[in-house]
């Protein structure tokens, strides 16, 4: 979470160090002397980058509380099923996918596009089938939601995880009707890039799971202890 | 002042968002219930708010009457009392102030004051309401379900929280109270998108972030606070909704209840507490800063001056937004922390006392010499100003972790949080509303009632909450439902328990004054006309009043200035708004400032 915060701090100091924050508007009249506040970016795309910041807080607060609990309790770290490999490769899948549909889209290329989609659409839902397999196998193995905290953490994050693929999937059905009402629209166009970035997003969220559920992140941790030490 | 020469409209930049008249509602249900306009928004959203406000108060009534004259309601049971104290806190934080703040406040005065037609999503910002309203209406039918509401505390702590001896931890009660609050924070998400994207592109030409009134920059930094601080609070509610249905041991440790081993155990109750002060300690400012913008704008119009140190406010009001979330744990120094962190968090306790007090200082050297009008808005201000300080000063004390110790969890800590962030932002709320009154509605609000509204409110806050702070010192816990035996008090505290009842029902009765000027002032209030306070903010410069669909009519304003051009050496009127060109004249004779 810190590491998070820290992140989210810099962007937000980066853009405050554009807005002339050491200005004197007292003194101003008339057009504003720089441009340099300006933020170039269309309004639905800086909204996905707010929502995304808002999603990432939710997953690193997560992540953090799963940290702790490996910290506490090492004992309680979920050994990870192969089929979670699989999941991993669809939804890096959907996200090339989604960001060719995105290139064809700006090239007006339909057909290209449209098969893109399609493998984007197909590939997150054997993400999710997927899901319910590694679920099953965490199952099988004695992991169950109300076993150990870590345990339950790692259903309760996956599950969040992917509610959030569900409601990209939703959006992705917008994106096939507004293409079908609107084909080549500049709209159709933007919705698409929107969704590529979300399944980028969603995929650099789960990878960064996996790192975590693997332990990993507290080795670093233990690492940092170890230098700081 | 030394102007920089008028350039023509042609040199302010282009907008940023192409100037599209928003959709437009034809039919009385798409302008009235299924609005997508802001104005229309916030009112939907300001009236939720004071309703289920409304409740809270009669519940502090029914609070203050068992502690005031204990053992004479039979219907105040102990366990009624929990659920009383339960439900007022979290109504009146979240579905109260926050709302009103952010979901009334920056839906009305966002698009307008930064020269917007409306916000940018206007179909979000209309869901946003609506998931409001579902989470208000969850959080009303705990009323009505089996076993009551929650009466966990409004800290909603585990495991005591989802137990069978806490009013409504066993029953419905606990499960609607988090599925409320997991409503209330995914209808929030949606509007603050809309408030954080709509300053930041849809800006009018000419208006740059530090030409932004200070009421716009609060709200505008307390929205990207509270989307980085809900999510603690949702996670949180989503953990402890699993304890409680699905049997997992998020925040339980192994427990024995009514000598029977439960079904939990490994779970940490602390990692409960930290995640929801990390919400919590935020969400004090996610209050504060758009009270402390709003009475920025307020003392300027009314004291007819310029704000003092406009950057150092706006600075502050960034740092305190930074700084709120590394203090969460100070409301943690009993639960058993190590003395670095303690010392750690005190420290940034201190530290945010600073650009606090440079705020408070800036208020005050505003007023200093100003033309003060003891308008309603201003009284307002003015009773804030005090209460803040008052309040600031006693979380001062409790910020110490040797004071804070023995003070916690007594009636102090009550009074101090009471006066800090229930009086002082309630009083900016009345003051915000006489000021922009005459904006939503075209007509004044009666004066003679809004002083008797100002005075009691003002003196009866007071009247009870200063003896609270007495009441706590001489060692009176709070959440307790009769004092029973109280040998251990070095003073009787019966008297003042009575008169703070008192003085809460008198304060209380006051407010349905205000509500009754609200309504008769709508068809009977003096009309307002254009501009009543002669501001300088573009809310004020609509070509209507109030604001039509669209708010600008032909054409967005253009901005030449920033928004606090009051007595301006030169210039004709004592104000000069902000799409006003025009640059006066500095030889001229000086209208309105005293040599």
């Amino acid at each position: 979470m810190i590491v998070f915060l820290l992140v989210l701090a810099t962007i937000i100091g980066l853009w405050l160090s554009r807005q002339r924050l050491a200005s004197k508007p007292w003194l101003e009249t008339g057009a504003p002397p720089a441009r340099a506040e300006a933020v170039a970016v269309a309004p639905a795309r800086l909204g996905l980058a707010v929502f995304l910041a808002v999603v990432g807080g939710l997953f690193a607060m997560l992540g953090s509380a799963f940290v702790m609990q490996i910290d506490e309790y090492p004992w309680q770290l979920v050994p990870l099923p192969r089929m979670i490999w699989f999941s991993t490769a669809a939804l890096v899948a959907a996200s090339l996918a989604l960001h060719r549909a995105a290139g064809a889209a700006r090239r007006a290329e339909p057909g290209r596009r449209d098969a893109a989609l399609a493998a984007a659409t197909l590939a997150t839902l054997a993400f999710l089938a997927g899901q319910g397999l590694v679920w099953r196998a965490l199952g099988d193995g004695g992991v169950v939601l109300s076993g150990t905290p870590a345990g339950s953490l790692v259903y309760l994050i996956t599950g969040l995880h992917g509610l959030h693929v569900l409601g990209g999937l939703v959006a992705l059905g917008r994106v096939w009707l507004r293409q079908a009402q609107r084909p080549g629209s500049a709209q159709a166009r933007a919705a698409i890039a929107l969704c590529a970035i979300y399944w980028h997003a969603l995929l650099f969220v789960w990878l960064a799971l996996i790192a975590l559920f693997s332990g990993l992140a507290n080795e670093v941790l233990a690492l940092f202890g170890a230098l700081l030490t | 002042m030394a102007d920089i020469p008028h350039e023509a409209e042609a040199d302010l930049p282009p907008l940023e968002v192409p100037d599209v008249m928003p959709p437009h509602a034809h039919s009385w249900l798409g302008k009235w219930v299924f609005s997508q306009d802001a104005k229309y928004i916030a009112i939907q959203y300001s009236g939720t708010a004071v309703a289920i406000g409304l409740v809270a108060l009669v519940l502090s009534w029914l609070m203050r009457l068992q502690l005031g004259f204990p053992g004479t309601f039979d219907f105040i049971t102990p366990e009624a009392y929990y659920q009383f104290i339960t439900m007022h806190g979290m109504i009146m934080v979240i579905y109260l102030l926050t709302a009103i703040f952010l979901g009334g406040f920056g839906n009305y005065l966002i698009p307008l004051m930064v020269g917007a037609r409306d916000m940018v999503f206007p179909f979000v910002n209309m869901l946003s309401y609506w998931v409001y309203l579902a989470a208000v209406l969850v959080l009303v039918s705990s009323f009505f379900a089996p076993g009551g509401p929650t009466g966990a505390g409004w800290t909603l702590y585990p495991p005591q929280a989802i137990m069978s001896g806490t009013p409504g931890g066993a029953q419905a009660g606990i499960l609607l109270m988090l599925l409320s609050l997991i409503l209330f924070i995914i209808g929030f998400t949606m509007g603050g998108l809309n408030y954080v994207v709509t300053v930041l592109q849809a800006r009018t030409r000419g208006m740059t972030m530090m030409r932004l009134p200070l009421t716009v920059w609060g709200i505008f930094t307390a929205t990207v606070m509270a989307l980085l601080a809900f999510p603690a609070l949702f996670v949180a509610c989503v953990m402890m909704m699993f304890d409680r249905l699905l049997g997992t041991s998020f925040f339980m440790p192994a427990l024995v209840e009514f000598g029977e081993q439960l079904n939990y155990g490994g779970g940490t109750p602390i990692a409960f507490q930290h995640l929801f002060w990390f919400f919590g300690h935020p969400e004090v400012y996610i209050v504060a800063l758009p009270a402390f913008g709003i009475v920025s704008d307020l003392i300027a119009v009314h004291a007819r001056k310029n704000i003092f140190g406009y950057r150092m406010m706006v600075w502050a009001i960034v740092i305190i937004g930074g700084l709120s979330f590394i203090v969460w744990a100070h409301h943690m120094y009993v639960s058993g922390m190590h003395p670095w962190f303690g010392f750690f968090f005190a420290t940034t306790t201190l530290i945010i006392a600073v650009p606090t007090a440079i705020k408070v200082y800036n208020w005050v050297l505003t007023l200093w010499r100003g033309d003060i009008h003891l308008t309603l808005p201003m009284l307002f201000a003015l009773g804030f100003i005090v209460t803040f300080v008052n309040g600031g000063l006693t979380g001062l004390f409790l910020g110490n972790v040797v004071v804070d110790v023995p003070l916690s969890d007594t009636m102090f800590v009550v009074a101090h949080f009471h006066m800090v962030m229930g009086v002082a932002p309630i009083m900016v709320i009345f003051g915000a509303i006489y000021h922009w009154y005459p904006l939503i509605t075209g007509r004044m609000l009666n004066e003679t009632l809004g002083q008797i509204h100002f005075w009691v409110t003002f003196i009866g806050a007071y009247a009870i909450f200063f003896p609270m702070h007495y009441v706590g010192l001489v060692g009176v816990p709070r959440r307790y439902y009769e004092l029973g035996e109280a040998s251990f008090l070095t003073t009787p505290v019966d008297g003042l328990n009575a008169f703070i009842t008192v003085a809460a029902l008198v304060v209380g009765a006051a407010q349905m004054l205000f509500l009754f000027n609200l309504g008769w002032s709508i068809r009977r209030g003096r009309d307002a006309g254009h501009n009543p306070w002669r501001a300088t903010s573009l809310e004020w410069q609509t070509p209507d009043v109030p604001p039509r669909h669209g708010n600008w009519g032909d054409r967005l304003p253009p901005v030449y200035r920033w928004a606090y051009d009051y007595s301006v050496p030169g210039a004709p009127d004592d104000f000069i708004a902000q799409n006003d060109p025009a640059t006066p004249d500095p030889q001229a004779v000086p209208h309105g400032v005293r040599p």
